[in-house]
């Protein structure tokens, strides 16, 4: 699965687009979005997903059940 | 995206800049022994110092900066620039998710700027407002957890308009990687908030941390903050960076700690502490806020403040400003300079007329401590007695403002050794949770109760009786005369009644710090 953000709760802080070891993350219609293609929930890179571990909203990056879950 | 966020990429590279530390401190040391204006005893220290007081280097620092000195704040502006809205931790006073343009408190911004469109803003305020003295990075998240953008803003202001002082404010946790690159920039004012030097009470402010790429919780998380941010004041300090420590006073939580705090700072060399009363309103959404914890009243806050002056400069004169404030300290003009309203504006940077305008403001300032100077003699009828008064007046250390005009009061505290600024109340109307407006004059009388009279330039029939029932002594015949001066007269003729038997002298009660949103931008 890739990780996808919530847009509603999103504050538009930026910090994930820094962050993120795939340049997954990108400013889209005044939120941010994670390209699906591009997002390997940080396997390989870090312990725990960027994104997750940074974002200043709980239950803001989550992950997407419509992807299957990433095999590095 | 070059910004290496968080990594210790920065290694401590040359030492030019630096200077011996022991040299710093014997500074430091120094200057704290000021608030001896020429004899005139004890002032509110560093904040309220003059030129008398400091070494020069330092006076030349601090002497046009409105956070770092108080007698600046009542004549030069400051502006911050919001470029920088990521950040590395989580306070739990903060929630990033609330902003409304009419509110005033740290952490909240309307519009997100490049550090092109930052540099354009400073330029355009500048050229506008000829007091406007110091440009500060100061969210809305942290300066350095944006270090790419922060460093940016900075290289291009300080290409255009080298005049102007740059300064930040950072939680600290990357403070150390990057002391550096600020003293590269001639940044010379770094503020860090640092709200605990011991984990036990930490963990209960600081829900979590990003460090080394992990988000680390509890005691854990608060233990590697207090380490950064102790380790990145004492490399400041190392440099000459002057370094103001602000602290959010938290009842119930870190507010007798902040004393352990205050000695912590002041003896890694910090020029100023700043301890600031919670903002925890419920419709801010903050766990603070929604847990119910209160912030402290104006006696509690000035209480703490009087325990930790001792021997170390207190600011009493923080307004909480939003990360893109705009104005004198107290006011906020942002809403002149959108981004929309800055790129079409026609700028002209005239720096000769900036001198001039701020030569006038010197000259100003000199007068008005000349004529404090002349009121000193004859305060020993007060013994032992002190008290407060509030003063209505829109800068310039005069009483220039309408009693009902009037969005915040300056508080000085009267004593046998003078005239002292001890802090502000906003009195602006504010909205209650969405319940409304509350009665404004009962507002100011819940604002000032624990002042004995009220300074204004002028002032209705019926607001006069009102606060002579409240027992505030409503004062007008000072109108546009100088502050201190005039509390100073007022005073001996207070002692002089008291002395005939014409008054009895008490205590007044505490009062309210206020809460909440602003309510009305500009009136």
């Amino acid at each position: 699965m890739a990780y996808k953000i919530v847009g509603s709760q999103c504050t538009n802080c930026t910090a994930c687009e820094a962050l993120c070891p795939n340049l997954a993350i990108s400013e889209a219609k005044g939120t941010f979005v994670i390209d699906p293609a591009k997002c390997t929930e940080c396997i390989g890179h870090f312990d725990t997903p960027q994104c997750v571990a940074i974002c200043p909203v709980d239950e803001t990056c989550v992950l997407d059940t419509a992807y299957p879950r990433y095999v590095a | 995206m070059t910004e290496a966020m968080f990594e210790d990429s920065h290694s401590n590279g040359s030492d030019d800049s630096a200077v011996d530390i022991a040299d710093v401190m014997q500074k430091m040391a120094e200057h704290k022994g000021c608030g001896t204006e020429g004899g005139s005893g004890k002032a509110s220290c560093g904040s309220s110092g003059g030129p008398e007081d400091m070494p020069t280097e330092i006076w030349e620092k601090v002497k046009n900066h409105p956070c770092y000195s108080e007698e600046a704040h009542h004549h030069y502006a400051r502006m911050h620039v919001a470029v920088a809205p990521a950040c590395n931790i989580q306070c739990n006073y903060c929630n990033r998710k609330y902003d409304c343009a009419n509110e005033s408190r740290p952490g909240v911004v309307s519009e997100r700027l490049t550090p092109e469109q930052a540099s354009k803003k400073v330029l355009a305020v500048a050229s506008t407002i000829p007091q406007m003295t110091v440009l500060g990075i100061a969210g809305p998240g942290d300066p350095l957890a944006n270090p790419g953008k922060t460093f940016e803003t900075f290289r291009l202001i300080s290409e255009v308009a080298p005049d102007i002082k740059l300064c930040l404010s950072t939680n600290g946790l990357a403070l150390p990687d990057w002391v550096d690159e600020i003293a590269k920039y001639k940044v010379d004012h770094v503020t860090i908030t640092i709200n605990m030097i011991d984990p036990e009470v930490g963990q209960h402010i600081y829900p979590w941390i990003f460090w080394e790429n992990k988000r680390l919780q509890g005691y854990e998380a608060a233990k590697i903050l207090t380490e950064r941010q102790l380790l990145g004041l004492e490399m400041l300090t190392e440099r000459g960076i002057l370094a103001k420590i602000n602290s959010v006073m938290i009842p119930g939580i870190n507010d007798r700690h902040l004393i352990e705090v205050n000695k912590a700072v002041k003896s890694r060399g910090a020029f100023l502490h700043n301890i600031m009363p919670l903002i925890s309103a419920p419709e801010h959404g903050t766990v603070f806020g929604l847990n119910g914890q209160r912030g402290p009243t104006a006696q509690e806050l000035k209480a703490l403040q009087d325990d930790c002056e001792g021997d170390m400069n207190m600011m009493r004169h923080c307004r909480q400003c939003r990360a893109d404030a705009v104005g004198l300290l107290g006011e906020d003009r942002s809403a002149e300079f959108t981004t929309d309203k800055i790129m079409a504006m026609e700028v002209n940077y005239d720096s000769a007329g900036r001198k001039a305008y701020q030569e006038a403001v010197e000259a100003e300032r000199q007068a008005k401590v000349a004529a404090k100077k002349d009121e000193l003699d004859g305060l020993e009828l007060a013994g032992d007695m002190k008290l407060l008064v509030a003063v209505a007046t829109k800068g310039h250390g005069i009483i220039n403002e309408h009693f009902g005009h009037a969005k915040e009061f300056q508080i000085y505290e009267l004593s046998q050794t003078g005239a002292k600024f001890v802090g502000h109340r906003r009195v602006d109307l504010y909205c209650q949770g969405g319940y409304g407006e509350e009665d404004a004059l009962d507002t100011v009388i819940k604002a000032i109760n624990d002042c004995h009279a009220v300074f204004v330039a002028k002032i209705g029939g019926c607001p006069k009786s009102d606060l002579q029932a409240a027992g505030i002594e409503p004062v007008d015949q000072y109108a546009h005369e100088f502050i201190e001066k005039s509390a100073l007269v007022w005073f001996k003729d207070y002692l002089a009644k008291i002395e005939a038997g014409e008054i009895v002298h008490s205590d007044r009660g505490d009062a309210a710090i206020r809460q909440g949103a602003l309510l009305s931008q500009a009136s």
